[in-house]
């Protein structure tokens, strides 16, 4: 899966190394953001027919279209459940977290 | 040399066209207005080549030119009283993401009461905005300054937003003799170069990034350190605007007759005029006054004003605003910068002028002889205060 890598937006050193004004490059992620998620998505890939319509309302980009099958990145993934609801074939389960 | 007869807002204008903004953005408001509808016109006529953006609002307009200054071009707004204060959020987000954004504001009260006309109360509000604020005196330092500001803010030293103030009304609205610039010349002082800060396609940034506990004070750091510059280089743009249009106006600030002079007065703004006939006056009786005209509020020229009034047996401060409960805002900078400097002369507050009331040469006038009598006792007074209300009468 090609995760997104973390990346600190600012440079180490002194004062001097900092931009003009509080500006980074794009892209920069500084740290996994899914402690919220009350309930995780999950890919049933024997239903899955990779529509992708998951993939294109899913708001964080948390679901991941490089593999064979689609894989859900749950560093980055809120548990909005916005991906089960898109799925017309009920591919995609919510699971609560902690008892599955 | 042309020479025009123009308002203070017109004189705004037809500096902003010689700047050449690629960018405007403004929405009018009264004592404004003429600025921008004269650079509307301009646009319209084609004597101007700039994106003019009608907005719905001030904060608006302040936001439209925070976008414009992010893409690397030159912009301007323009503004007063409510609608300054209708900016105020976008003032900080302008001066913390370091863009070189040129803004003139009309000098003009603030409600409530509601009155439309000049005081000083709406900038001086925002002397804390990282805004650099410079005021001006009459009609064709209004037009010199606005020059200037883009010489200031865009300095790659500087990169901050230079406000450039006139009084409502008083200066906005009278007509005054102007000397006008050759746009070879402004050109040549005035060079556009793509701000370092600029959005760029090939190296794509997030600006305005978070700044938590680990950087928010470093960059707050580098914000003072280049206000602080900016004093430098609001004195090094005067002085090359001297050398190239020979008008100069002192930079940070200017002493007038004060090398030897018994009791000063600090002023700021076009109420200057006024006081330099009186200290005139004064001067040809053989009283020794001078005054000192406060071009720049931000960053505050605290060395240059200690070495000015070191001498003198008083000094007072005439402004035209008021902060409730204690004292005007450019008194209470003053007393700081004297302490700073180990100055230690007597300091008087006037405040007078609110709400578009005149300051006469006779208000100024008692003001010199309570500072040269040695009996000025209040440490604040409110010049002109009618104490008999009678309507009508």
């Amino acid at each position: 899966m090609n995760r997104p890598k973390l990346s600190q937006p600012l440079p180490a050193g002194t004062i001097e190394d900092l931009p003009m004004g509080p500006s980074a490059r794009a892209g920069h992620l500084i740290d996994v953001s899914s402690g919220m998620r009350t309930f995780r998505p999950v890919i049933d890939t024997e239903k899955c027919v990779n529509c992708l319509r998951c993939f294109l309302v899913c708001p964080d980009g948390a679901i991941d279209k490089s593999g064979e099958n689609l894989e859900i990145d749950y560093d980055y993934c809120k548990g909005c459940g916005v991906c089960q609801k898109s799925c017309k074939i009920g591919a995609i389960t919510m699971v609560k977290e902690g008892e599955a | 040399m042309e020479k025009l007869f123009v308002s203070g807002d017109e004189a705004v204008a037809l500096a902003v066209r010689q700047a050449k903004p690629h960018v405007i953005a403004a929405y009018p408001i009264t004592p404004q207005t003429i600025v921008v509808e004269r650079l509307a016109d301009y646009v319209e006529d084609g004597s101007l080549n700039s994106e003019y953006l009608y907005v719905e609002s001030e904060h608006s307009a302040m936001s439209a030119v925070i976008g414009s200054a992010a893409m690397g071009a030159r912009s301007f707004t323009a503004t007063s009283s409510q609608g300054l204060l209708y900016m105020v959020e976008g003032l900080h987000y302008a001066s913390g993401s370091r863009f070189p954004i040129v803004m003139m504001n009309a000098n003009r009260s603030l409600a409530a009461p509601w009155n439309i006309y000049g005081d000083q109360r709406d900038s001086l509000s925002q002397l804390e905005s990282g805004w650099i604020q410079l005021y001006v005196e009459n009609v064709q330092e209004a037009f010199d300054t606005t020059i200037q500001a883009y010489k200031i803010a865009e300095n790659a030293d500087v990169m901050l937003p230079v406000m450039v103030n006139l009084d409502g009304f008083v200066l906005t609205h009278t007509y005054e003799p102007l000397i006008m610039t050759d746009q070879e010349t402004v050109d040549k002082y005035i060079p556009f170069a793509r701000y370092s800060n600029a959005m760029n396609l090939d190296d794509p940034v997030n600006t305005c990034i978070t700044a938590g506990p680990t950087y928010n004070t470093e960059f707050r750091w580098q914000q003072q350190l280049a206000t602080l510059k900016a004093a430098e280089v609001v004195d090094s743009a005067d002085k090359e605007f001297g050398e190239l249009f020979g008008r100069s106006y002192g930079g940070m600030v200017e002493a007038y007759r004060c090398d030897d002079a018994e009791v000063i007065l600090v002023t700021i703004g076009s109420v200057t005029g006024t006081a330099r006939v009186v200290c005139d006056a004064y001067r040809e009786a053989g009283k020794k006054v001078g005054l000192l005209k406060l071009r720049c509020a931000r960053p505050f020229p605290t060395e240059k004003i200690a070495a000015i009034v070191k001498n003198a047996k008083a000094v007072g401060v005439l402004e035209r605003d008021i902060s409730f409960g204690f004292e005007g805002a450019v008194f209470s900078d003053l007393n700081s910068a004297l302490k700073q400097q180990n100055v230690n002369v007597p300091t008087y507050n006037y405040v007078g002028g609110l709400g578009g009331r005149s300051i006469s040469k006779e208000n100024i006038a008692e003001i010199f002889d309570a500072l040269l009598s040695g009996k000025a006792e209040k440490p604040l007074e409110f010049i002109n205060l009618r104490r008999d209300i009678n309507y009508g009468a």
